[in-house]
């Protein structure tokens, strides 16, 4: 097919609070498809590739890290409202752990960190990303499981636009 | 009164976010402020009261790019709590491990985040296939991005959070096929990585302002493990008077913390490495980069990236050397019984010194310990730098707001700061009067 007669996939991938894990796992899949996905995505907002990154609408928005504040809250509904898709990728994302560790330390523990949650404006309790929104696909293990991440990438593809789908499954 | 006010909404292509608000007063920096605006997931709160056999993992997850090296200096400091001595094969499994990292983690910032600036893209990714010279560097970079994935992955389980170094040894062992495939693959861009060297010996950009600098570096050869801690100042440190070495400083604007080194901020690094023990690199990478390892000792900070690619081609070098002169057998994981200690854990992670202290209590739970990432220590130094680089521009005449942030971008960029560690979300707030 020519490049130039069909409409890229619009591709996001969004970072809350976590290790970045899934992202260096993202970036070393690249090392194998980089050809492939140049191809079908119109990366229009990785901030680790890019700097001219749009917020405007996707079709598949990947959202790696747990949501800790009221900025990574908003965010993510607005991520939500222009996305045809939202999956969520790696473990923070997907059950909130190990960002959310704070929400289960003892009393004193607590104690110990408040004035940092405090000064920072973070959330009281840290979530996972089907706290906030609605989720489409979630991709879990720290980092992401990347044979679950692949087979997410290709369903969707063939469900968004199957004419670009080059996936055997 | 002149006034320029910038906004710069994200410093992309670097590991993580922060913010940096610059002010300039009659030419000169009044306020440089580099926020690490990350929030805290209070990894060293957290392992209180955890085994200490759960350390290495629980502290890997502090950031994903440098979770190998938070691995090996966690390893490290529970291994001197519990009187550990690792065997010959460990150790150079570690170095391997780091070497895979290395090469890994280095590759990632110089071709996708900073040669775009070098060729005026927005994204690697947007490199002409078409021409010839960008075609290669596309292959060049995947390749090597690769190659080192791929050391890692066979020694160390994955190069993210590896599974297979544990407190005393390894858990499992590449077979000899996998040792085969790995020196293959590192032979295979040993080519590439020298064309990487060159491409930064002469990439255009510079900012020099003499400052310190410190390393851990071997007694003998260049490694990221074992050694002293050595300063520019010609101080001498063992590992176990790091906090000797490393002055708090509170950033109230910041979720990490910072250091000086009696009193003065300092730089962590492959430059401080470069610096400090060039004549100590693989005899191959030293002849075949001979001209590149001229430049230093250096504190332009866009040699950091040079000193970077030129760790690439030594990380490769020792490697085939280490693959190819040794049989890896399977070892059992030492293991030695509780004792109430203090260890701690001392690794050259790619952007820098990372320090690790674990107390231990005799039951095996930890009571408390402490993390120290190169970022933090780069963090004043970064500041320093970029309102330097704001008052040169402004002294020049330059108030082009798009054209002062492009080169603050650069700059930090050249640093390799991973806010990961330490920060997310890096806005630039600059105002000059």
């Amino acid at each position: 097919m020519n490049d130039a007669t069909f409409e890229k996939i619009k591709i996001g991938w969004f970072v809350n609070s976590c290790s970045e894990d899934n992202t260096i796992m993202f970036t070393e899949l690249l090392n194998d498809h980089w050809q492939e996905w140049k191809r079908i995505f119109d990366f229009r907002n990785v901030r680790v590739l890019k700097k001219n990154n749009l917020f405007d609408e996707f079709d598949i928005a990947f959202v790696e890290g747990a949501v800790a504040s009221p900025e990574h809250e908003a965010r993510l509904k607005k991520i939500r409202e222009i996305s045809k898709k939202v999956v969520a990728v790696g473990a923070c994302a997907v059950t909130g752990l190990p960002a959310s560790q704070r929400n289960t330390f003892t009393p004193e523990q607590k104690e110990a960190v408040q004035f940092l949650v405090d000064r920072f404006g973070a959330l009281p309790d840290v979530k996972k990303v089907a706290d906030v929104v609605e989720v489409d696909a979630s991709v879990p293990g720290c980092p992401m499981n990347t044979d679950m991440f692949l087979k997410a990438v290709n369903a969707l593809v063939v469900e968004l636009r199957p004419e670009l789908s080059t996936s055997k499954d | 009164m002149h006034m320029i006010n910038i906004e710069l909404e994200q410093i992309t292509k670097i590991e993580g976010d922060g913010a940096m608000s610059i002010t300039i007063e009659d030419g000169r920096c009044t306020s440089a402020k580099f926020k690490i605006e990350e929030y805290k997931r209070f990894f060293t709160e957290a392992m209180k009261g955890k085994s200490i056999l759960a350390i290495p993992s629980h502290l890997s997850r502090i950031c994903g790019t440098c979770s190998n090296a938070h691995i090996m200096a966690a390893i490290e400091a529970c291994e001197m709590a519990l009187d550990i001595e690792p065997t010959e094969q460990t150790k150079m499994l570690r170095a391997l491990t780091m070497h895979g990292l290395t090469i890994r983690d280095h590759a990632l910032h110089l071709y996708l985040f900073c040669m775009p600036d070098i060729y005026e893209k927005d994204a690697f990714l947007d490199f002409d296939e078409n021409d010839p010279h960008e075609h290669q560097l596309l292959h060049d970079g995947f390749a090597i991005k690769s190659a080192g994935n791929f050391l890692a992955t066979i020694i160390a389980g994955r190069s993210v959070h590896a599974m297979f170094p544990t407190i005393g040894g390894f858990i499992k062992f590449p077979d000899d096929a996998q040792v085969s495939e790995a020196i293959e693959k590192l032979k295979g861009v040993r080519e590439a990585s020298l064309r990487l060297v060159t491409e930064f010996m002469n990439a255009p950009f510079h900012f020099d302002r003499k400052t310190d600098y410190m390393a851990l570096l071997p007694d003998e050869g260049y490694g990221y493990i074992n050694g002293k801690i050595r300063t520019s100042k010609g101080d001498v440190y063992d590992e176990k008077l790091y906090r000797e070495l490393v002055e708090h400083v509170v950033l109230p604007y910041s979720q990490a913390s910072a250091y000086k080194y009696k009193g003065d901020p300092y730089m962590v690094g492959a430059l401080a490495r470069m610096n400090i023990a060039k004549d100590k690199l693989h005899p191959k990478t030293k002849e075949s980069c001979a001209e590149a390892l001229a430049l230093f000792p250096s504190t332009d900070i866009f040699h950091n990236n040079l000193a970077q690619a030129i760790e690439i081609v030594h990380s490769i070098d020792e490697s085939i050397d280490l693959l190819t002169k040794n049989k890896i057998e399977k070892e059992d994981v030492i293991k030695k019984p509780y004792r109430e200690a203090t260890g701690i854990g001392v690794i050259e992670a790619p952007r820098g010194a990372l320090y690790h202290k674990v107390h231990v209590g005799d039951d095996g739970k930890v009571i408390d310990g402490e993390v120290i990432v190169p970022t933090g220590q780069n963090q004043i130094n970064i500041e320093e730098d970029c309102g330097r680089l704001v008052e040169q521009m402004v002294a020049q005449g330059i108030d082009d707001k798009e054209k002062i942030t492009w080169e603050i971008e650069k700059l930090i960029r050249a640093y390799d700061p991973c806010l990961s560690c330490g920060a997310h979300f890096l806005k630039l707030d600059l105002k000059v009067t």
